[in-house]
């Protein structure tokens, strides 16, 4: 008979609790609303359109990285369903271009200029070659990333498609969708792809 | 006008020690504005310390000395009260002198 | 020191064979960084800072002396660590950026757009420039001012209230937006801010819900930042962070930049100010 009552109040005090925090929860998330109208401006190619959240933005968001694993699962199996590779199959281009592409953080920025190629700014997050010492750790080390895994044909797609919307892997990932949002062009990814996995790439000397 | 320097002279042992923090921009002329023109090169070219008349400390700069320098160095034969007296003149023709007194140790 | 703790954690994840290169490297810009501290170029926006806050300008020809940052009219001592507070008289909460716009608008009858203008310094020859922010352009007197002020409160204790209904919606309002992922690149501040112990390229991102890491990173601005020229606030770095975000121009003094900066002093209560600081 107790511990009824006692279970009642504690979820009747969880659900008032509940009620306050849900009260100033969306009051907060009005403020922010208003704040996306009147604090952002377009500059350049930055256009305030760039605020509104894709489903995706939006659900890793509110989670901020707790994401519930069928929610996960769930991401991860409609991000798959944008992958694109190119018609002509082949996924592995030039590692000299790569290595440009890698070192680059330009891009979609409204101080970069338009009309240039984005770059990847891999470098930023991941160490790469064994020669550049200037890089981030907030993703994994590639370095020796092709010598580990070969560089079949599977490989060269999961490591395209990898590059192309890492959250088709990944739910919630830090890595930008490349190729989904569009910042780098099929081209320049697949000098990624080779960057990584061509045997003759200093990743894999 | 330019700003006035930050001028700290004391005593270490039997040197002075100067530190001086100069405001200038120190423009090499290889940057370019956001029109793409190259912003004209202005930097201190010359560097004159003096204490008692006589020169201490006399520098040549040029456009690798970076933007409000910081020049720190020692000399021998001041004494607390006495003033130091430090001049630059850059590419324009500007320039600007200020003055410290040595403090005690 | 947490620097050394953060980079010894890096190191041990890191290959062991790149150990020692890095180590030297990161020891090395330690070094440099630690050489550097004497003759912050800052002392140079704080005298101007000093003098045009009691300089009479703007239509009415008054100074900012009777400017209230939230101890009083006038107060300046310890009013940066206070700050964002709620203030009654706009029934906002404001930083201390947008709270200098209200007092050059009240007290000197500037226009806001007037006292919004050029807030990010840019040394060099005067020019036009519609980016005012590049680093090429005129001097800010807003700069100068926060320079001054923030140096005001040097060495006590970051202590933003949060007793009012708005602080507290403030500081809501910037978790929010610290958390939100938009963009071609889906960056949220959390992307960079969200870790322990990360680092992107070589400078070490602090984790903003981490107390000391918060501490640390928000007690060193305002700052001299060596590799600009310039010296470079809270404001500006909400700005810059925004803009590499890939997200549009956030305005400067506006609400958003607000929330996100009392979001980041409530993290970062506790903390001792080291401002105006000297960094890369």
């Amino acid at each position: 008979m107790w511990p009824k009552t006692i279970l009642a109040l504690a979820l009747c005090s969880t659900w008032v609790a509940g009620c306050a925090t849900r009260t100033s929860d969306s009051e907060a998330d009005r403020a922010v609303a208003e704040m996306m109208k009147a604090s952002f401006k377009t500059r350049g190619q930055a256009s305030v359109d760039r605020l509104k959240q894709d489903e995706v933005q939006a659900l890793c968001s509110k989670h901020a990285g707790e994401l519930p694993k069928d929610a996960s699962d769930a991401i991860e199996k409609a991000q798959q369903a944008t992958l694109r590779y190119p018609g002509s199959g082949k996924l592995m281009g030039d590692w000299r271009q790569g290595e440009r592409i890698a070192q680059s953080g330009a891009g979609k920025q409204f101080t970069d200029d338009p009309t240039r190629p984005a770059g990847g700014s891999c470098y930023n997050c991941h160490q790469i070659s064994k020669q550049e010492l200037s890089f981030g750790t907030i993703g994994p080390s590639l370095y020796q990333f092709g010598k580990l895994r070969g560089s079949s044909e599977a490989i060269q797609k999961y490591t395209y498609g990898k590059i192309y919307n890492s959250e088709a892997f990944s739910a919630c990932s830090n890595m930008p969708r490349f190729g989904h949002n569009g910042v780098l062009t099929e081209e320049q990814i697949t000098h990624l792809v080779a960057l990584l996995l061509d045997p003759e790439s200093p990743v894999n000397k | 006008m330019a700003d006035p320097m930050r001028i700290r002279a004391n005593m270490t042992g039997d040197k002075v020690e100067v530190k001086v923090l100069m405001s200038h921009e120190m423009e090499t002329g290889l940057r370019k504005d956001a029109s793409g023109n190259a912003i004209p090169a202005h930097f201190i070219r010359n560097v004159t310390v003096t204490h008692g008349g006589k020169t201490v400390l006399s520098a040549q700069w040029g456009t690798s000395v970076s933007r409000n320098p910081f020049l720190h160095f020692r000399f021998k034969g001041g004494r607390p009260g006495e003033k130091v007296t430090i001049s630059w003149l850059d590419n324009k023709g500007e320039k600007r002198t200020d003055e410290a007194v040595i403090a005690g140790g | 020191m947490r620097m050394h703790r953060v980079l010894a954690g890096v190191m041990t994840a890191m290959l062991p064979c790149f150990a020692p290169a890095q180590q030297d490297t990161q020891k090395e810009i330690e070094r440099y960084r630690q050489l550097l501290q004497d003759g912050n170029p800052a002392e140079l926006y704080e005298a101007r800072g000093e003098e045009l806050w009691k300089t009479k300008r703007g239509p009415k020809n008054a100074s900012l002396e009777q400017c209230d940052l939230g101890l009083g009219p006038g107060v300046v001592k310890g009013a940066y660590v206070r700050l964002p507070r709620h203030f009654t008289d706009t029934d906002r909460v404001q930083d201390l950026e947008s709270r200098l716009v209200t007092c050059m608008v009240t007290l000197q009858g500037f226009t806001p757009e007037e006292a919004r203008r050029n807030p990010f310094s840019g040394t060099g020859t005067p020019m036009i420039t519609t980016n005012p922010y590049s680093g090429v352009g005129q001097r800010s007197v807003m700069t100068d001012l926060v320079a001054w002020i923030a140096s005001e409160s040097r060495g006590m204790k970051v202590a933003p209230p949060m007793s009012h209904p708005k602080e507290r919606l403030a500081y809501q309002a910037g978790e929010k937006l610290f958390y939100y992922r938009a963009g071609p690149y889906d960056f949220g501040c959390v992307t960079c801010h969200g870790e322990e112990g990360k680092r992107i390229r070589l400078q070490n991102l602090p984790k903003m819900t981490n107390a000391k890491d918060a501490q640390r990173a928000f007690g060193t601005w305002p700052g001299y930042r060596v590799s600009e020229g310039e010296l470079r606030s809270m404001q500006w770095r909400m700005w810059e962070c925004i803009r590499q975000m890939r997200f549009p121009e956030l305005e400067f003094a506006s609400d958003a930049s607000i929330a996100l900066i009392a979001y980041l002093a409530r993290k970062a209560e506790g903390g001792t100010l080291d401002a105006p600081s000297l960094k890369r």
